[in-house]
């Protein structure tokens, strides 16, 4: 049931934020949205799982990218973001998770919200469909903290800016680029009404983040009359921590 | 312990957990609340790890659906907040185990 994944790049996404790309030769193939447990052993036999969200599309080279985001008093994230090498060898289980998928079959509009690092199961979505060719509708709207805490940045853009394109709002929480439109603060009504899908066109919506993040997100999306069926949401911890 | 606390997550979290017990994905699955009778997706339920095991509420009335600890090679599962489980096998993906 645990796979063996190879690390065979790795690339910094932010100051604290590392992109771990893993060939794992028995890989089944996942769906955008699913997760992964990393299993870390130490010498003496303890050991410490944690869900990651897959970055990646399904692909046919058996590659699984992760985005682990650093957290100061992480027992897995510091060694994930500063320690491993390519070559190094994980423990893996999964693909994982059945409910926060999007398939290339769905047609519908889709509106993605993200917080934070939320952003890597969506951007796996975001990565399906444009490698699937995919024309489903497509908007993201990713609240973070400031500009440099921006994961995919490039990427996002040129997806944005193509023909069915996917249609990006930043939100900035604490610091915005200077004579950006709209003050840094949290997502609230208004941005919600201005920059997601309407109602009447019933998107799927998925949202990812800090538990206190999915929750006032999808209370706004309900306030501007999404159903709460419509919306599928993924928590992580207080601490970010996803075990 | 509420869910206006903030400590819980997903059930789409015990994804992992529960697939080495079930060969199918749960979280995918729509359970019934045996206390309030609600039946919605494993995956929306509640979800608090912060103790020795792993306790799912119901998303509508926080009754305990689901429990599992995991004690050296033994794992106890209380399933008894759940009184039906509905799985959709046309949503199956190869196993994942």
């Amino acid at each position: 049931m645990w796979r063996v994944g190879t690390i065979v790049a790795l690339h910094d996404e932010t100051l604290t934020a590392r992109t771990i790309t893993l060939e794992v030769s028995d890989w089944p193939g996942h769906l955008a949205g699913q997760h992964v447990d990393v299993r870390l052993t130490a010498p003496d036999g303890y050991s410490a799982v944690r869900s990651y969200s897959i970055a990646s599309a399904p692909n046919p080279e058996r590659r699984v990218e992760l985005t682990v985001e650093r957290l100061p008093d992480g027992e897995v994230s510091p060694y994930l973001t500063q320690e491993v090498a390519t070559g190094d060898r994980l423990e893996l289980r999964g693909p994982i998770g059945g409910w926060f998928v999007w398939r290339t079959e769905q047609t519908e509009p889709i509106q993605l919200v993200a917080g934070g690092s939320g952003v890597v199961p969506l951007m796996a979505m975001i990565r399906s469909r444009a490698s699937a060719g995919s024309t489903a509708p497509f908007r993201l709207l990713y609240s973070v903290r400031e500009p440099g805490a921006v994961f995919y940045r490039d990427e996002l853009r040129a997806l944005s800016d193509r023909d069915h394109p996917v249609s990006l709002t930043y939100a900035y929480t604490r610091t915005a680029p200077k004579d950006w439109p709209r003050p840094p603060g949290r997502i609230d009504a208004a941005l919600i009404a201005s920059t997601t899908w309407p109602s009447n066109l019933v998107p799927t919506c998925y949202v990812c983040g800090p538990t206190s993040f999915v929750e006032s997100a999808t209370d706004l999306l309900i306030a501007s009359g999404n159903g709460r069926d419509k919306i599928r949401t993924e928590r992580f911890g207080p601490t970010g921590d996803r075990k | 312990m509420s869910s206006q606390s903030y400590d819980y997550l997903d059930g789409n979290a015990a994804a992992g957990e529960l697939s080495k017990i079930f060969a199918m994905d749960v979280t995918a699955a729509e359970g019934q609340c045996a206390h309030c009778g609600a039946t919605k997706r494993f995956a929306e339920a509640h979800l608090y790890m912060q103790g020795p095991g792993l306790v799912a509420r119901c998303a509508v009335c926080e009754h305990v659906l689901l429990r599992l600890v995991n004690a050296g090679q033994r794992v106890f599962l209380d399933m008894r907040g759940m009184t039906c489980l509905i799985l959709d096998t046309s949503q199956v993906q190869e196993s994942s185990g």
